[in-house]
């Protein structure tokens, strides 16, 4: 029982990150009917987000201190980060370790120019293109970014750790009546969880609560409908295309100090993200986040070490072979609607 | 119809010329003159330009000729290498029965693949393949075949390679690298010298050189066949073919598993010209290079896909063989800070940074010239004619 409860908290984070991106994915999808092969490259880009806030914060100018000297005898060089000099040492310092969750607020904006850049400038002019043509400039785009982030912040992994508070873990055990340290979990997963939940719980609030939600899902159903009712339905896709990066940025922040970011996590995130769109349904929402937390909570529990022995590196191969059975029995997947997708 | 068969003659002829003269043409600086670098007449990178030619070729057959974009096709290329160094390790070093096997064997994984793939069109198809291709990957990274049998098959990631203690049974004495019945060893190399100049023909590289004119005249009449018009047909409108009655089903299957025994037959020359296999040969990025080389090139053309993977493998070794002080060398006309902006610009693109212009030449290609450089050198020939162009039969609509 314990090993189960703690297969699925190990799924979870990963679930979560396969949420979101298919969320952004079927967003995408869903609005524009393109097929976004850089969305992957977004949620990289968002991790980096978070690697170069907390580079902009320790930024530092080098002080002589002459009481110390280092290991040659020469008076010590001292670097302080500028923002320790403007606002303390203490004030400060706790800046720098609170760089990845400040990264959520330096990104957001980012991610929407990168959207409505990417969207103005390039897919626009892919609408009427066959999927085929979308696929591959969206590919193109991902090997740019990519290339781009692995120019200037090399091609190693760059941890970027969480704050010092969320450094430990959580007893879940002790909370549900097992013996202490058999079901510990760390905060910052943890924190992960809730913060895609919320996401995702504010992505659907915005399109069943607002007015500007409804004309979106009303575009979705029948665009053309919408535009004779002389709505600008373009402008609002782009916005929910700008609101698409953000979501998969926001998902590569957080992601950051669970695995530190390297240029190509995207594309490995984004293979697994397909798989859960097409899992889940293509054109549906919900289905992209239950198959996301789905197969990360699947593939976690092919980890274990009891399954492995039966089927050594069932782990890897889970999410594939689950694809491929359910698209072959069901082939809209778990909640696909009828008519996407189908020509 | 005779001047689409003449056309089509004139370019297995210039296929066939361009192949056999390559060691020449590849080599038009001297050796150690400032133009040397672009030389690229060494057998490895020879090898390669036709290794990838064939599978780009076969790739076109089935996304050029039907509009299905498989993004799993290194599989297959995997799957062909793995074969030849298993034939190595149980047999000898002569690389036919490997050959043999490695189309066997991809073509019964093509078909095992293509046939659950072909289930689905359109975007479908496309995470069908990759998923395929990734699951076979993770496969033959971590050997997983192997560990669940209790023995070795892919050898992880270390990849497969031939060991003293392999049983390799009809081995004769001399026998030391790959070879052709004997005749010939691919690394046997001979090399002119004339002059300032040095070529090398090397034997694997013919070989690599025959099989591709062989397998670009076997495409010619798979796109000139009924089949191949079926095909298209296929790509305009699969919705219509089947409202005539027409299950396009096995047609679909049998152009996955030959375009499949192409890239069987690529992976098993690139074992034949290096006893080696490894599971990053399947990777999905490997799968997105052969479409890359494809629609580069122009696909749905009958040269488009030679001359795509001959571009991209051509430039992969140039560029990178660029560095910054060869820049500072090109730019050094200039003054020092124009010269310092433009060395700054242009080391972006070169070095490491080749797959960056990789990247955005394909971006530039896929939007304003979707026909791939194939088709901007007939508009380049039309601008010069300002005859009536001619009909061009490999010309067709980009996939759907």
């Amino acid at each position: 029982m314990d090993a189960i409860i703690l297969q699925i908290l190990n799924g979870l984070d990963k679930g979560s990150a396969y949420a979101l991106i298919a969320l952004g994915l079927t967003l995408i999808f869903g609005t524009l009917g393109v097929v976004n092969f850089a969305h992957g490259a977004l949620f990289m880009i968002g991790a980096f987000c978070a690697v170069t806030l907390s580079k902009i914060l320790t930024l530092s100018y080098i002080t002589i201190d002459e009481s110390q000297t280092d290991f040659l005898g020469n008076p010590l060089q001292v670097k302080t980060p500028y923002i320790e000099g403007w606002f303390g040492p203490e004030m400060g310092a706790s800046i720098i370790d609170w760089a990845v969750p400040l990264a959520i607020l330096f990104s957001i904006p980012i991610m929407i120019a990168i959207g409505f850049i990417m969207e103005r400038g390039l897919i626009k002019h892919f609408y009427k293109r066959p999927h085929a043509d979308q696929i591959l400039v969206t590919f193109g785009l991902a090997i740019v970014m990519q290339e781009i982030i692995k120019h200037y912040y090399g091609a190693n992994p760059i941890p970027t750790p969480a704050p010092d508070v969320f450094k430990g873990s959580f007893d879940f055990g002790t909370m549900l009546g097992f013996d202490p340290n058999v079901i510990i979990y760390p905060y910052w997963r943890l924190i992960y969880f809730a913060f895609s939940a919320l996401i995702v719980g504010a992505v659907f609030a915005f399109l069943q609560f607002t007015t500007f939600g409804m004309v979106v899902r009303a575009g979705m159903a029948d665009r053309e409908t919408v535009g004779l009712l002389g709505i600008n339905i373009d402008k609002r896709f782009t916005i929910m295309f700008g609101i698409a990066a953000a979501v998969a940025g926001l998902a590569g922040v957080m992601y950051a100090p669970i695995n530190s970011p390297n240029y190509h996590m995207g594309m490995d995130f984004l293979v697994l993200s397909f798989v859960v769109v097409v899992v889940g349904g293509m054109g549906s929402l919900p289905g992209a986040v239950a198959a996301g937390f789905l197969l990360g909570i699947l593939e976690s529990f092919a980890s274990m070490n009891v399954i492995k022995d039966i089927f050594p590196g069932i782990d890897q191969i889970v999410i594939y072979l689950v694809a491929i059975v359910i698209l072959l029995t069901r082939p809209r997947g778990l909640m696909g609607r009828k008519g996407v997708m189908e020509d | 119809m005779i001047n689409t068969k003449i056309h089509d003659m004139r370019m297995l002829v210039i296929v066939a010329i361009l192949a056999l003269l390559a060691p020449f043409i590849l080599n038009p600086f001297p050796e150690g003159s400032a133009l040397a670098q672009f030389n690229a007449g060494y057998p490895d990178l020879m090898q390669r330009f036709m290794i990838f030619g064939i599978f780009a070729i076969g790739f076109n057959l089935l996304f050029g000729l039907t509009g299905y974009l498989s993004f799993g096709h290194a599989a297959f290329l995997g799957v062909g290498s793995y074969s030849v160094v298993w034939m190595y390790k149980l047999l000898d070093y002569n690389i036919a029965p490997g050959l043999i096997l490695a189309v066997v064997v991809s073509g019964v994984f093509a078909l095992m693949i293509g046939y659950v793939s072909l289930r689905r069109s359109g975007i479908y198809f496309s995470i069908l393949t990759l998923a395929f291709a990734q699951m076979m990957f993770a496969i033959a990274y971590s050997d997983l075949l192997g560990r669940f049998m209790g023995t070795t098959l892919t050898n992880g990631e270390t990849g497969l390679q031939v060991y003293t203690s392999d049983p390799q049974y009809l081995i004769n004495d001399w026998e030391a690298a790959p070879h052709l019945f004997g005749l010939f060893e691919m690394r046997s190399t001979y090399t002119l010298e004339l002059g300032a100049w040095s070529f090398d023909f090397n034997a694997g590289y013919y070989l690599c050189a025959l099989i591709l004119v062989l397998m670009f005249y076997i495409s010619i009449r798979i796109f000139r066949s009924p089949f191949g018009l079926m095909l298209r047909a296929v790509k305009s409108n699969q919705t219509r073919m089947n409202y005539t009655g027409l299950n396009t089903r096995p047609y679909m299957l049998a152009v996955f598993v030959i375009s499949g025994m192409y890239a069987g037959l690529a992976g098993g020359l690139m074992a034949s010209m290096d006893p080696l296999a490894g599971a990053e040969r399947m990777q999905w990025t490997a799968s997105g290079e052969v479409v890359l080389m494809t629609i580069l090139g122009g696909a749905g053309t009958l040269i488009g896909p030679v001359v795509g993977a001959g571009f991209i493998k051509y430039f992969e070794n140039i560029f990178s063989k660029i560095n910054d002080s060869v820049l500072h060398g090109w730019f050094g006309f200039l003054p020092d800070s124009l010269e310092n902006a433009a060395v700054w610009v242009v080391e972006h693109f070169v070095g490491s940074g080749w797959h960056l212009t990789l990247g955005v030449l394909f971006m530039l290609i896929v939007i304003f010239l979707p026909g791939g450089l194939v088709e901007g050198g007939q508009r380049v020939m039309k601008v010069f004619s300002k005859k009536k162009p001619e009909e061009e039969a490999t010309q067709s609509k980009p996939a759907e």
